[in-house]
């Protein structure tokens, strides 16, 4: 089913499209060290893919290089249809792949609304001069953006702190925060690096319920870095694991938590 | 009273009709929404509501039908209430924080057919519920996300109705219009449901009659006209903002503003600057303590100003609004202080505009209420019931007293029974407790006399009405002597430190309390004081938070020994609680009143340790999450004694 080239549909009903990117043989090393060691795998469009393993295991090194951040050494990504030369974090960006990082990066000292406003970039194109006089297209292209803005404040039920500097928030909206300037550049990829990472049980039932909500309500692919099991678990289509730099799991969750690699992984073996 | 209609307008819908054409432009509605007030005028309402009105006939509601209206306020809400009576149903508003059993409940209770939620969160609510409620039909919703995949036989989204009703308009329009020229006066308004202290809510229907002559006495009373602005944040479910969201602004045709979401709230207030503006006690203390709080950490000299003009206007500020003579100095030194200070705090608060301010519910602490009305805002107090469409008693213009109620409100007559028991009849006097006879009975007599539950008198000064405690929280100490419970629980709440509080010692020798603290002050202080804390738990069973309630416990033992008739009253000892008193729990009722009955059986061991001596206790308590789990919390607790000032035995027995 998995592998049917034309998508599939899920058990509740939301319909998965075919691959938009694929990793092929990726190999990245720092020097002598050997971060991702021949991964490949794909991402299907509109689905929730997620990465997990160990610390170390090098899965915010594979969000780097599906984000641009890394060239790997060896290896092609693939993106919707053809393959990708190696390129800089904003050409990336300009594809349409949008993300958040696992160390919190707002502008502190500037509100939510213009923190958000910032992911807007993409879709202003007005010169200087004109953003200088605040005339014509400026103004035109401001109003428009601060619209789709103010939808994506009200879909993240972010009303309350509109206003607020973001050094003065909690932890859990600073994360719904970024969350929201990478939902600004209309995505078609969205990559979130441990999006609950520190959060309270309820903090996570709300971001779980945002991801789930954005996957449906917009159709963007999410591919997400995890550490808790049971969030993974409920809502990824597709799992990838990672140990070491390699990967030794592929496959829906129930198929990866039943991987006796994977429990190796987690649980660690005797070493004899 | 009159048995006919006023200006021969005998329902909501038939006012709808009148303003729409006599405040065709002006704005009815008001709602934020992606950071903008929204706007629909008389005109548009009227559109908005028949389109409804007409989904709704194409989705099969029939006359006499209940429609549930679940939601936090947002106009949505108010037109489908105004289009279910349009077409000869009867809105039930619901608590939209309510859990699913209750919700069950009303909805079985009134055997509600359709109902009209918010969004998903209602919707999977009454998903779960519905194989209870066996005449449950349809539901409309208005916020689509996340309900694409639902499925959608009995399901329905609001603007989808609406486009239906606008699609089946030849079809229907003749029906609508001849079901709403059957409305009259005697027909049914709405039913809503008391929260009720004890036993299962009852639901108490109101009809034209008593929404409309309430509505329309009440405006007068204040001369409220079209151009009053309020904001709508008070549950929907609760009959005061059905007077005010409702009646009085059909009546009056002014707008109602909805916030855009509740934690907007106080930007929403500022932003919109109501002139006709109502809120509970806490919510005036909540504003006082932010104030306060905010000011502990302003400089020195903004401090210095603040203290000294506030000074001067507990001074003459109440004399002022009242139109009382006051000295040319004191009077130039007022509006120095109301430049510098009273304007632009009466600003931050959103109370700029307000002409006129009501509280009610619960009783102000004095403190608290002088503070406003130094400021120059009218805030007066009212005290109603949902029985009598709200208006019991109300103080007028330059009457204002913070221990009374004030007088009989337009067309209400009220009597004091020979054990102290506030009765009432009025315009505005309820039909009956839906499918309840023995509760309407002995709540509301032949001749129309509605027992309010609470013993009051009359002041014999000014003939305000003054209310003691609810009637049946009134007892006797073991030794006879009177035991008002909520006088003494008040005026432990007037501190800011302390949320709530209850009060024991019915039948028992001495008294003695429970004390939640108040997060916001506490932790405040704490801060301030570099101590630290990791919970509410830890926080409230600290020694040096113990020793606060304490001195507030004994200052108010010593203000009880001046009283004659209540010394007795004083707390011995009390226990600070280790956790929040919670509707969720049932602890206390949604409109945050305290359930006696429940709390003494819950914490019966702690009430136990009270009364034996001891001065700690090991306790495991049962608490409600939001989403109906449950889970536990164990604390162990210190019992504190308060020192009590000495009063002899009253030489008089108290008249029975």
């Amino acid at each position: 089913m998995l592998d049917a080239p034309e998508g599939y549909t899920t058990e509740d009903g939301r319909k998965i499209g075919g691959v938009v990117m694929e990793m092929k043989n990726i190999t990245l090393r720092f020097g002598g060290v050997v971060a991702i060691k021949d991964i490949s795998f794909d991402i299907r469009e509109g689905e929730i893919r997620a990465i997990i393993g160990p610390n170390g295991a090098g899965k915010s090194s594979m969000l780097n290089v599906i984000s641009g951040f890394y060239n790997p050494q060896e290896g092609e990504v693939w993106y919707k249809g053809a393959k990708r030369p190696p390129m800089k974090p904003y050409q990336v960006a300009r594809q349409g792949i949008a993300r958040t990082f696992q160390n919190i990066a707002l502008f502190d000292g500037m509100s939510v609304l213009d923190n958000i406003m910032t992911g807007r970039i993409r879709q202003m194109n007005a010169g200087l001069f004109s953003q200088a006089l605040w005339k014509g297209r400026a103004e035109r292209e401001e109003v428009e953006n601060r619209g789709a803005v103010e939808k994506i404040i009200d879909f993240l039920e972010i009303q309350h702190i509109r206003k607020t500097p973001v050094g003065r928030l909690p932890y859990g909206l600073k994360k719904r925060v970024e969350l929201a300037r990478a939902l600004a550049a209309e995505p078609s990829i969205l990559l979130l690096d441990e999006p609950m990472a520190g959060m309270n049980v309820e903090e996570k039932e709300d971001m779980s319920r945002f991801v789930l909500d954005v996957n449906d309500e917009f159709g963007t692919t999410i591919v997400l870095i995890e550490h808790d099991m049971g969030v993974v678990m409920d809502l990824s289509d597709r799992v990838v694991v990672m140990d070491y730099g390699r990967k030794i799991g592929d496959g829906t969750p129930d198929e990866v938590r039943t991987n006796q690699a994977v429990i190796d992984a987690y649980l660690g073996v005797a070493h004899d | 009273m009159s048995s006919q209609a006023a200006e021969g307008l005998g329902s909501i819908p038939a006012l709808l009709q009148r303003n729409a054409h006599r405040f065709a432009d002006r704005p009815a509605y008001r709602e934020k929404e992606f950071g903008i007030w929204q706007c629909w005028t008389w005109a548009d309402t009227e559109r908005e509501i028949e389109t409804l009105a007409l989904g709704l006939l194409n989705l099969g509601v029939n006359r006499g039908d209940f429609v549930s209206v679940i939601g936090r306020n947002r106009p949505h809400f108010y037109w489908a209430m105004v289009a279910a009576q349009s077409v000869g149903a009867i809105p039930v508003p619901l608590y939209q924080d309510a859990a699913a059993e209750e919700m069950a409940f009303v909805m079985d209770h009134c055997g509600a057919r359709f109902a009209v939620v918010e969004d998903q969160e209602q919707v999977d609510k009454l998903i779960d519920i519905q194989d209870q409620l066996h005449q449950f039909e349809h539901m409309i919703y208005i916020d689509p996300r996340g309900l694409r995949k639902y499925d959608h036989r009995r399901l329905h989204q609001f603007s989808h109705v609406q486009e239906q009703g606008r699609a089946a308009r030849e079809e229907f329009l003749a029906e609508l219009k001849s079901r709403r020229e059957a409305l009259d006066y005697d027909s049914t308004c709405v039913m809503l449901y008391t929260s009720g202290t004890t036993g299962k809510p009852k639901g108490v229907v109101l009809s034209n009659r008593n929404i409309i002559e309430a509505s329309k006495s009440s405006s007068e009373f204040d001369n409220l006209t079209e151009a009053e602005e309020v904001l709508a944040y008070l549950p929907m479910a609760w009959v005061g903002d059905f007077i005010f969201s409702i009646g009085q602004a059909y009546w009056c045709g002014f707008c109602v503003n909805c916030p855009e979401s509740a934690d907007t709230m106080q930007t929403d207030l500022r932003e919109i600057g109501p002139t006709y503006y109502f809120a509970p006690p806490r919510v005036f203390e909540g504003q006082l303590t932010n104030v306060m709080i905010r000011m502990e950490d302003a400089g020195r000299l903004k401090k210095w100003l603040f203290d000294t003009f506030m000074a001067h206007a507990r001074k003459v500020g109440p004399a002022i609004l009242d139109g009382r003579p006051v000295g040319a100095w004191d009077r130039l030194k007022y509006a120095l202080g109301n430049i510098l200070i009273y304007g632009p705090l009466k600003d931050t608060l959103g109370f700029g505009r307000v002409r006129v301010g009501y509280t009610a519910g619960e009783a102000i602490g004095p403190e608290i209420f002088d503070f406003y009305r130094s400021l120059g805002i009218n805030l007066k107090q009212l005290y109603g019931q949902t029985e009598a469409s709200v208006f019991i008693t109300l103080h007028p213009d330059g009457e204002v007293r913070s221990d009374t109620v004030g007088v009989a409100a337009p067309g209400v007559e009220i009597r004091i029974a020979e054990n102290g028991e506030v009765y009432y009849r009025g315009p505005g006097v309820f039909e009956e407790y839906y499918k309840n006879p023995e509760s309407t009975a002995s709540t509301k007599d032949a001749e129309g006399w509605v027992a309010t539950g609470d013993a009051g008198f009359f002041d014999k000064e000014n003939g305000h009405l003054r209310i003691i405690d609810r009637a049946k929280d009134v007892g006797k100490m073991a030794d006879g002597r009177l035991f008002a419970p909520k006088y003494v629980e008040n005026k432990l709440k007037f501190f800011p430190n302390i949320l709530e509080a209850v009060v024991f010692g019915n039948d028992r020798d001495k008294c003695t309390a429970f004390v939640n603290i108040d997060l916001n002050a506490v932790g405040n202080w704490a801060e301030r004081n570099n101590i630290g804390y990791a919970s509410y738990q830890e926080l409230a069973g600290h020694p040096k938070v113990l020793e606060i309630m304490r001195g507030h416990v004994e200052e108010v033992n010593r203000s009880l020994a001046s009283d004659p008739m209540l010394a007795h009253c004083q707390v011995h000892r009390f226990i600070v609680l280790h956790k929040e008193l919670d509707p969720d729990d049932g602890e206390i009722t949604r409109t945050r009143k305290v359930r006696r009955g429940v709390i003494s059986e819950k914490y019966a061991d702690l009430l136990n340790a009270l009364y034996d001596g001891s001065d700690e206790i090991s306790t495991r308590t049962e608490v409600t999450y939001e989403d109906g789990r449950k889970g536990y919390i164990n604390a162990t607790l210190k019992v504190c004694e308060a020192e009590v000032v000495p009063v002899e035995a009253p030489e008089q027995v108290a008249a029975e």
